[in-house]
């Protein structure tokens, strides 16, 4: 990365997004258990844990995709729990990007009609939506694969369209959930470096759920969940 | 550092120590009498351990050790702080965590620490891998690896930790 999204210019910078003691059960199962976390401005966060440690949940309620049964989650100063869904919705189209560990591409439309997709949600008009996206595919190294469907695509390139997708309309903060989880390791190091490139360059905050440290190493600091809870640990330095 | 770790436990022989040690830390390469009492001296004259009255009995096994408090702290410190981060340290890493659980230390603190100076290491590595060329990223990529092993392990053991304590400590 970057030196100057080192951890220590990231203690200057301002908290963009912020959870305070989050509690969610589903039924009799406890997801969270008072899991706090807080994310500068233009950092790259990985959230790492095994298994069941509740990382998936934690990003679901910072996206506001879930809202806990306790505690608060802050975008930017707003608190997003207490929003309608209405609200939530909106924040989550025009200020947060999301790609996922399967891409989930709509196959029925091309690379460059599903890049488009955020920017047509939020009202722009077709042909200027098509255009932003094809923007996208030299930045990601996809060119040539604009008018492609998702079955003509390898699993790498699906991958960052789905990408360009999170990151098209320019989002503030992307959640990104296990994105290379479906990729072999060469592939999965060329979307993290895209990624962490990309991001770094129009200073998109980046809350990334990883259980391979692997790909935990292109963030700027790791934070572990472990059983619902968020365990912040700093390097020794030397 | 393992045998001052041990004799943290309870006052005790040299036999007893060597014994342990084989147990826990040895697999299959005993630690010679020689070495076990040249170290037992060497802490003793550094003023990390006490020698007690040579006890009724032949040999030379009948001197009871006790750890001091300076003996004490060197072992709280050392188990509290993560190794550089390099490959192929596994025993240190191992010999860590058996010696906190045997002692009621926060095994678990360690691991924490430990990972994070990995992930640290892993960093720095990742950069090297952006910025340089295929050569460099072989490189890199050969500690990355041997790193990411290491910190399996630590998340197994993280996992297994109170089956692990009562183990050591039965």
């Amino acid at each position: 990365m970057n030196p100057v999204n080192g951890s220590s210019a990231v203690l200057v910078r301002d908290t963009i997004l912020e959870a305070r003691d989050l509690v969610l059960s589903f039924g009799e199962t406890p997801a969270l258990r008072g899991a706090s976390l807080s994310v500068k401005k233009g950092e790259v966060l990985a959230v790492m844990g095994p298994s069941g440690s509740g990382k998936s949940t934690l990003l679901h309620c910072l996206a506001g995709i879930l809202a806990p049964d306790s505690g608060e989650v802050y975008f930017d100063g707003q608190r997003v729990d207490a929003m309608r869904e209405g609200d939530r919705s909106r924040l989550r189209r025009e200020r947060f990007g999301f790609v996922f560990q399967f891409g989930q591409l709509v196959p029925e439309l091309t690379a460059e009609e599903n890049v488009a997709l955020p920017l047509l949600l939020g009202g722009t008009r077709r042909e200027e939506a098509l255009r932003g996206a094809r923007a996208w595919f030299e930045r990601l190294e996809l060119d040539g694969l604009e008018r492609h469907r998702a079955g003509e695509m390898s699993g790498g390139q699906a991958q960052r369209v789905a990408l360009a997708r999170g990151l098209v309309a320019h989002p503030d903060v992307l959640f990104a959930d296990e994105p290379t989880g479906s990729l072999d390791s060469l592939t999965g190091e060329l979307v993290m470096g895209l990624l962490t490139r990309t991001a770094c360059e129009d200073g998109t905050t980046v809350v990334l759920v990883t259980h391979e440290p692997r790909v935990a190493a292109y963030a700027d600091r790791e934070v572990i969940v472990r059983d619902g809870r968020v365990t912040v640990t700093a390097a020794v330095p030397g | 550092m393992a045998l001052l770790g041990l004799l943290d436990r309870e006052p005790s022989h040299g036999y007893d120590l060597k014994r342990d040690y084989d147990a826990y830390f040895g697999r299959g390469r005993p630690l010679p009498f020689g070495q076990v009492y040249a170290t037992l001296a060497r802490l003793a004259r550094d003023g990390k351990a006490m020698v007690g009255e040579a006890e009724p009995g032949a040999g030379p096994d009948r001197k009871r050790y006790t750890i001091t408090e300076e003996g004490k702290s060197e072992v709280e410190v050392w188990l509290a702080e993560p190794i550089p981060a390099e490959p192929h340290f596994q025993t240190d890493l191992f010999v860590k965590v058996v010696l906190s659980l045997m002692l009621g230390r926060p095994a678990e603190a360690y691991l924490d620490v430990q990972r994070a100076a990995h992930l640290a290491r892993m960093r720095e590595l990742t950069e090297v891998k952006q910025k340089g060329g295929v050569v460099d990223a072989l490189l890199a990529d050969h500690g990355l690896f041997h790193l990411e092993a290491d910190l399996r392990w630590i998340d197994l053991t993280a996992a297994r930790l109170a089956v692990l304590a009562e183990e050591v400590t039965a």
